[in-house]
């Protein structure tokens, strides 16, 4: 890919059914897509949780910005550029800390308020009189994120003063966080603080498309899912019960593969999207009758019933994260580069839930979500060689043809694919839509 | 007290008991390297737990999240997948060269059991990648007819903590 990319190229690189290649590849696409999406768009940076003290933060990376999540005294959430304003050395080195009072600089001691404003210099008077630095100069603080916004505990900055509001941009996309959080009878999670870290070595698109693509689990995850049913078998015929997870895990066996079209994606604007499909969260066994009790006293029967019945498998929060709302789980993708793509996977703990559904869930992050996945390794491999096999000169396109043209548009700019559908690589062909717009946006 | 700890461990010393264990080990991290995965598993007695911790601070494998927390049944689902012809992760040639040194027995529970520590490095080959793992086991044997067996055997990984450039697909 030559520099210079026009608008006009951006357009002619995805038709409504098929993406060329050089999307996930090309380095200097890569470079303009964190730069007009990644630093432009609301990006995901952590749950209020993480910070439940003043001076705790968390680093995190926004596009190709280290940033830090700070917890101020006044018990604000602030999300700050990690960077000092005097030589540019990162004012937090570690993943996440406390950092007392104030941040303060290793190397020449400079000192920072929770929000980001100057605390003190060394000899600031003697050492800056008659210079253009100092308190007054508004360079002289470390920058915050242009926007910061929260929504039911999950914060998020853009890189970007304008723009639509947090909600604005999530749209029916909330669904990922009222759908967790409302599962807890107090109406909230608390993290667990455990962070998961997996690369994949691949482009972070090629992991968001993965992840409503409802004709891959069947084939990706056929050696698990055999597995995990014999074993569940085995352990019927020892007189015993296997553990819900052993379930989920079946299920991309004893699930043919056409029942895959049973499902269905809501493609929402902004690229985001859901995929329905309930995988037997709803048993009958007495931790969820108990479970059930619990919410039916806090929310009432009818409210109660509304909330377990929402059928959600997985909300993604285009560009960069995967919500599995109720497992309460969700991954952020951190991209590192053109192929190389990090991902930071936690789990949250329902409020007031009873502690059996909060091992239920746990076993689910154990086994799918942690670095001995048994299920994501075969998605990983998958990835890798679709990006290597994308670097090739074999082919100009990605083809998303499937179910295309038979989507059902819906009010407030929502496309279904209505259920027997539900293979429909409709959610891909959004993500792309929402792609070209911000690419050519400005 | 103290005195009679150091006894006990001089006496576990000269009874050869060490020796055992460190056969153990060994035996043990042949068969991960040589993917004899059944045999693997038999090690465990039946309620035996293999647990990799996903924090140092962790003191008990149930109800936190871990890296590796599984008892026989998911041993061998993650077996029973590793050999499944179509697990296609599994398509790329990888092994393993496990070395175990270190080797001391910390305590003696109950009669016949040990509390042994080692130290291991693995080193993973998988397609042009090379991966190294390293840490402290932490075996608790208990007898079973006669021979040892793992009630519990705790992995804490030096690098556990860092980021995963792709995943573990067997025990480490």
């Amino acid at each position: 890919m030559k520099n210079g990319i026009t608008q006009a190229d951006l357009r002619a690189m995805v038709e409504p059914d098929r993406v060329r290649r050089d999307v996930y590849t090309d380095a200097e696409l890569h470079r303009l897509e964190i730069e007009r999406i990644h630093e432009t768009v609301w990006i995901y940076c952590g749950h209020e949780s993480q910070v439940p003290k003043a001076g705790d933060y968390w680093t995190v990376q926004i596009g190709r910005q280290p940033m830090v999540m700070v917890r101020g005294k006044d018990g604000k959430v602030h999300v700050l550029h990690n960077r000092c304003p005097h030589r540019g050395a990162m004012l937090c080195g570690n993943q996440s800390g406390n950092t007392g009072d104030f941040f303060r600089c290793s190397y020449h001691s400079w000192t920072f308020h929770h929000d980001g404003s100057l605390k003190n210099i060394p000899m600031m008077e003697s050492g800056y009189q008659g210079t253009r630095w100092g308190r007054d100069n508004p360079d002289c603080r470390m920058k915050g994120a242009a926007r910061v916004a929260s929504y039911r505990g999950f914060v998020f900055a853009s890189l970007a003063g304008e723009g639509p509001t947090l909600e604005e941009f999530l749209g029916p996309a909330r669904i990922a966080f009222d759908d967790m959080c409302d599962r807890s009878p107090e109406g909230r999670v608390e993290v667990v603080p455990n962070c998961f870290r997996v690369i994949q070595n691949s482009n972070w698109k090629i992991f968001m498309e993965n992840q409503l693509d409802a004709l891959h689990p069947s084939v990706t995850h056929q050696s698990t899912g055999r597995a995990a049913r014999d074993v569940e078998v085995q352990i019927e015929k020892e007189g015993g019960v296997a553990p819900l997870s052993y379930h989920m895990l079946s299920a991309f066996a004893t699930m043919a593969i056409d029942k895959w079209d049973l499902m269905t994606t809501i493609n929402y604007p902004n690229g985001h999207a859901a995929l329905s499909g309930y995988m037997g969260l709803r048993p009958t066994d007495p931790d969820t009758l108990e479970y059930e009790r619990v919410l039916t006293k806090a929310y009432g029967e009818e409210r109660k019933e509304k909330i377990l019945t929402t059928n959600i498998h997985h909300v993604l929060i285009y560009p960069g994260l995967s919500v599995q709302s109720p497992l309460q789980q969700l991954r952020a993708v951190r991209p590192l580069g053109v192929n190389k793509t990090l991902t930071e996977i936690w789990h949250f703990r329902l409020v007031g839930a009873p502690e059996p559904i909060y091992r239920r869930a746990l076993a689910y992050y154990n086994l799918i979500n942690s670095p001995s996945t048994l299920v994501n390794a075969d998605d990983l491999e998958n990835f890798w060689k679709c990006h290597t096999g994308l670097e090739s000169d074999g082919g100009d396109w990605v083809s998303f043809h499937r179910h295309n043209g038979r989507d059902v548009a819906k009010p407030g700019g929502i496309l279904e694919s209505p259920p027997d559908l539900g293979t429909s690589e409709a959610p891909m062909r959004c993500q792309m839509q929402a792609w070209v717009h911000y690419m050519t946006a400005g | 007290m103290a005195t009679t700890r150091k006894a006990a461990l001089a006496a576990i010393e000269t009874s050869g008991l060490r020796q055992a264990a460190e056969d153990f080990l060994y035996r043990q991290s042949e068969l991960l390297d040589g993917k004899q995965w059944q045999d693997w598993i038999d090690l465990f007695a039946d309620d035996g737990v293999y647990w990799v911790p996903a924090e140092p601070g962790h003191t008990h494998w149930d109800g936190v999240p871990a890296i590796f927390a599984e008892d026989q049944h998911l041993m061998t689902v993650r077996m029973k997948r590793i050999l499944h012809p179509d697990a296609w992760s599994q398509k790329a040639l990888w092994f393993t060269n496990h070395l175990i040194g270190n080797v001391q027995i910390v305590d003696q529970p109950a009669p016949g059991e040990l509390l042994v520590r080692s130290r291991f490095h693995m080193m993973e080959v998988r397609r042009d990648n090379l991966r190294h793992f390293a840490g402290r086991y932490t075996h608790h044997l208990v007898q079973v007819k006669g021979e040892y067996r793992i009630r519990l055997q705790r992995v804490d990984l030096a690098n556990g903590q860092t980021a995963y450039d792709y995943v573990l697909q067997a025990w480490v």
